[in-house]
Formats: C-alpha cells, sequence, structure tokens
C-alpha cells in the first residue's frame, strides 16, 4: 500500500517516526499533562489517561501560559516526551520549547491535521521539509 | 532570515558558544514564523521559577556558568519574573526545603550571568516602564500584554529559554506583535457598564479571554466610560485576558495608545460587537465558588500587588484580625515590600495576621505541595486570573472583590 504524504510550514527539531495519538483538543504541559507519570491528567481532556511518551502526539491548537518553554526539555531529559508533536496552529511557547528541547514540532497543515491521521498509525515526520508521512494509507 | 553580521558571528560562535545556542534558537523560532530578520530588544524578562524550570532548567542554567564571563554576561538590562520561594519567609508558610535549594541554585546561576534578580510580574509598574515603540522579550503573559497594549511597546510571549536567548544576544526574531499588522483589532466588544473594582476587570478580561481562538487574535474593547481605567484595573484585566485566552494584546478605545478611535483599530469596517453588561461580569464571577462557605486561604496575588493595592489592603485590614482557621497570604515585589515596609503597610497586614511576601507569586511557588502542607483547599482571592489558574492545583477557587476577600478572612468563612 502506499503512504500518505501530508504537507504543513517548516518546522523544528531532527527527523522521526512512531505511532500516533490523536484527539481534536488542544495542548498545554502545565494544565494537561502528569508529567512525572507521562499520562494526559487533565479530566477534561480528551486523551486523559492515555499514555504520551514516546508517541506522535497530533493536536488542535498550543495553549496555556510560559512554563511550556521549559518544560519539553525537562521531559525529553527524563525520556517523559512525546516524540513529536503535530498541531494545527502552535504558539511562540511551544516553538520556543521546541527549539531549546530540540523536539520535532509541525504546524499549519493544509487540511485539519486532527482529521487526516487516526491513533495507531504509523508517521515519520520531517520538520525540515514540514511534511508527515503515513505509512500504508495512500 | 536575512542576519546582519553582528548576527553572523553570533551563529558563527565568534562570541561564545551560549551566545552561539542563543543565536541558533531565534533563527530556528524565526524560520518557524516566517520572520525575515532579527530586532533589537531593549530589555529581557525571564520567566524561569523552579517550577516551571526544574532540576533539568537548573542544570542548564549551571551549564552556563561554566563559560568565562566574556562568554555568558547578558547583553541587555535583563530581569527575572517571580521565584518559587521567598528566602525571607518559606518557613512561616511550610514551603519544603527541597524547593527552597533549587530556587538557590537557581538564583546563584542567573547572577552569575548577570541577571538582575527583580523576581516580578509588576516591572511596568516598578522597575523601568516601556515605552510606545520599543521593542522588548518580555517573559511573563501579563507583562507582554500590559506592555503591548497599555504602553504600546513590542513584544511576543518569550518563555524562559527565549528570553535568555534574547538577553544573551540583545536579539528576538522579527514576528507575531513586532510587526505593525500583527497589533490590527481582530474582534470587538462593547461593554454597556464599565467594571468597578479590580475582580470585575480581572472578570472581564476573563469573558474575552474565553471568547479568544489564537495567541494571534486581538480583541477591541469599546465603551469604557466614566473614570479613566488606572494601571491596576488594566493590570487586572490583562492579567485574566491573557490567562484565558492566551492573549499578548487588547486595544481599548479612547484609552490605549493605538486605539484613539473604533476606525483606527480596524482594517476595513469594525466586525459586529458582543456586547458585556453588569449580569455578564456577575455571572462570570458566580461561576466560582459554589457550595459551602468553608475558607481555608485568602490570596492577594496575580500579579503582585501595587503600592496602591497595598495601601487599600492595609486599610481595610487595619485594627481586625484574620480567623485562627484561615491564612491570609499576599504577594509583591522586592521593591513594593520595601515601599510596605516604610508606609506602615506591612505591619497593618501582619499586625492582623495576614504574611506579606516578596519577590513570588502564589501559583509559581509549588502551589499544589504548599497546599497539602497547610491543608489548603478552598481558596479566595480577588484575582481572576488565580482563580483560572489555582483549579489546576487542586484548589477549589472563589473569586471576589478585596473588601469582600478580608470580610471572609475575618469571619473564618465566605461571606
Amino acid at each position: 500500500m502506499a503512504d500518505l504524504i501530508i504537507k504543513g510550514h517548516a518546522g523544528i527539531g531532527p527527523a522521526v517516526k512512531g505511532e500516533a495519538l490523536v484527539a481534536h483538543d488542544n495542548f498545554s504541559a502545565r494544565y494537561d499533562l502528569d508529567r512525572v507519570k507521562g499520562v494526559f491528567s487533565r479530566p477534561a481532556h480528551k486523551l486523559y489517561g492515555e499514555n504520551f511518551v514516546d508517541k506522535i502526539l497530533v493536536l488542535n491548537i498550543a495553549k496555556g501560559g510560559v512554563a511550556t518553554a521549559w518544560m519539553l526539555h525537562t521531559m525529553k531529559q527524563r525520556a517523559m516526551a512525546p516524540a513529536a508533536l503535530l498541531l494545527n496552529w502552535a504558539n511562540p511557547i511551544i516553538a520556543q520549547g521546541a527549539a531549546f528541547a530540540d523536539f520535532p514540532l509541525i504546524d499549519r497543515f493544509e487540511e485539519d491535521i486532527t482529521g487526516q491521521i487516526r491513533s495507531g498509525d504509523r508517521v515519520r515526520v520531517d520538520p525540515a521539509s514540514g511534511t508527515v508521512t503515513v505509512e500504508g494509507r495512500g | 532570515m536575512k542576519l546582519t553580521d553582528y548576527e553572523e558571528a553570533l551563529l558563527a560562535g565568534d562570541f561564545g558558544e551560549p551566545r552561539r545556542q542563543a543565536m541558533s534558537r531565534i533563527v530556528e523560532i524565526g524560520r518557524f514564523f516566517d520572520a525575515e530578520d532579527c530586532v533589537e530588544v531593549a530589555q529581557a524578562h525571564i520567566m524561569a521559577d523552579t517550577e516551571a524550570l526544574g532540576e533539568a532548567g537548573v542544570e542548564h542554567l549551571e551549564g552556563l556558568t561554566k563559560y568565562a564571563e566574556e562568554d555568558r554576561w547578558v547583553k541587555i538590562p535583563t530581569i527575572t519574573d517571580p521565584r518559587g520561594a521567598d528566602l525571607n519567609a518559606y518557613e512561616r508558610i511550610k514551603q519544603d526545603e527541597r524547593f527552597v535549594s533549587l530556587e538557590r541554585r537557581a538564583i546563584d546561576a542567573f547572577r552569575a550571568l548577570g541577571v538582575m534578580m527583580t523576581d516580578t510580574c509588576i516591572n511596568y509598574q516598578t522597575v523601568l516602564p516601556p515605552v510606545k515603540g520599543e521593542h522588548l522579550a518580555m517573559g511573563d503573559t501579563g507583562v507582554v500584554i500590559y506592555s503591548n497594549s497599555v504602553q504600546g511597546a513590542r513584544t511576543n510571549y518569550e518563555g524562559g529559554p527565549a528570553a535568555l536567548a534574547a538577553a544573551l544576544t540583545g536579539r528576538t526574531a522579527r514576528y507575531g506583535f513586532h510587526l505593525d499588522e500583527k497589533r490590527r483589532g481582530s474582534a470587538r466588544f462593547e461593554l454597556t457598564e464599565t467594571p468597578q473594582d479590580w475582580a470585575e476587570w480581572g472578570a472581564l478580561g476573563g469573558i474575552v479571554g474565553n471568547a479568544m481562538g489564537s495567541y494571534f487574535q486581538v480583541p477591541v474593547i469599546d465603551g469604557v466610560t466614566g473614570t479613566v481605567p488606572t494601571s491596576d484595573d488594566l493590570k487586572h484585566f490583562g492579567a485574566a485576558l491573557a490567562s484565558y485566552g492566551s492573549t499578548a494584546m487588547f486595544h481599548m478605545v479612547g484609552v490605549t495608545p493605538e486605539a484613539p478611535d473604533l476606525q483606527m483599530v480596524f482594517d476595513g469596517p469594525p466586525p459586529d460587537a458582543v456586547t458585556i453588561g453588569r449580569q455578564d461580569l456577575k455571572d462570570f464571577m458566580a461561576s466560582y465558588g459554589g457550595g459551602d462557605d468553608s475558607l481555608d486561604v485568602v490570596v492577594f496575588a496575580a500579579p503582585q500587588l501595587s503600592v496602591m493595592e497595598l495601601e487599600r489592603l492595609a486599610g481595610l485590614l487595619k485594627g481586625r484580625q484574620v480567623h485562627g482557621d484561615v491564612s491570609l497570604l499576599v504577594a509583591t515585589n522586592p521593591e513594593n515590600k520595601s515601599a510596605a515596609d516604610r508606609f506602615g503597610f506591612t505591619d497593618a497586614i501582619e499586625g492582623a495576621g495576614g504574611v506579606l511576601l516578596e519577590g513570588v507569586c502564589f501559583y509559581q511557588m509549588h502551589a499544589r505541595e504548599l497546599g497539602e502542607a497547610n491543608g489548603w483547599t478552598r481558596l479566595m482571592t480577588n484575582s481572576a486570573k488565580l482563580t483560572n489558574i489555582i483549579g489546576g492545583y487542586g484548589y477549589d477557587p472563589v473569586l471576589a472583590d478585596m473588601e469582600r476577600c478580608v470580610d471572609s478572612a475575618v469571619a473564618g468563612r465566605v461571606v
């Protein structure tokens, strides 16, 4: 089966591949995550209870305060980070956090990214070209 | 991105490894947001309390201190946001020693980089007010929205590592609120009544913030009548708007410098207005604090209090006593604490049984562990920003004006 290729804006961080975890909901490291256990901890979040470690996280908009800029780095140091973050809309804080942690981030896709990838999909992420490849979904 | 010779030299490592890393991150963020070039910034303001930094963040700062002074010293005046512990008062509120020792390490590292430990989120009221058109790298959402909106300065949200990069280079990428076209209004709100106190201004910020969809939206508030809002009114409004909306700029027609009238704020005809009235403010405040009248702690913070707010609080507490089952905490910066000592406000607040903390803010001082150590769940405050944040730390907040908060602290229950 061929692969599905999705184009976004050129992103930040190295190329990676992994399994997708997807929801049409927003993202804040400080408010949504238990950063010690590696799970979504805000009850109102659509991924509540899901383990995000080493997943390609696919969500809608980056929200929340400035603390997230430090937190991606700490999560990566502890091996408690997602593998990459794909968003419809990033904000400066998440971009700064990704640049500081050398963490893969792409946003501004041609269509709603949360509608194009499904949880469990095998995904390759190339921030330099802003390209996401979903294996076997062409 | 188009870089100057100086910026290219930074990137090539001619000015040392810390500045090379900093410039490289600035370029990466600039490319991400399609910045054409960089902009010189006059000040940097770093949010780096230990709760956000963590052990890994503190180690990163300590790593920078190992470089020669000429390679690590900040290039522009650089100040700090509130810290995670008041080193003179942490024992009074049962704060864990392990957070305090991490805090001490972070402070030592920042000093070795030439950072001034102002420990404040109201630098625009106390340190050096931004000027219209001035480019800055501000690291607290409340500071950013006030600098952009009320003072007409130009800054994005610069999270800790990004503000530090600006401090080491004197540069940030030119995108977002550094650009004229990004500062135009994008949504319109019409007030039928003007808020009357700080809690109501915060509630208005919460209502508008909840209606915002992205960082790049700029709400325009029209219909403010009567006395011109004070710096503290706009501080509470902006801090709440930034907290609820992740918003970095607003216009208030006839009040803020880039909004002389409605036509000047929008490109093209103004959009239809959303109307906000007294009942909306009341409903917003009533959306917190249902249930019984139990009360554990009353907090005045977020943002830190100005001298005028401290004066009002001291006046309300004078000659009264906070109930034995309730704690009353107040957060300000070191400058205002010193002023409060001189003006007799500290005696009035602490004489009534309150604790006046300096250089901290409540939600940035490991609030979850603080609540557990003191048995605090029911929290009352006049700060809508704090109400928004503190639920995530295991508290059940009540939002009310300063007078009612003080009356409740004295009564030992929510009145």
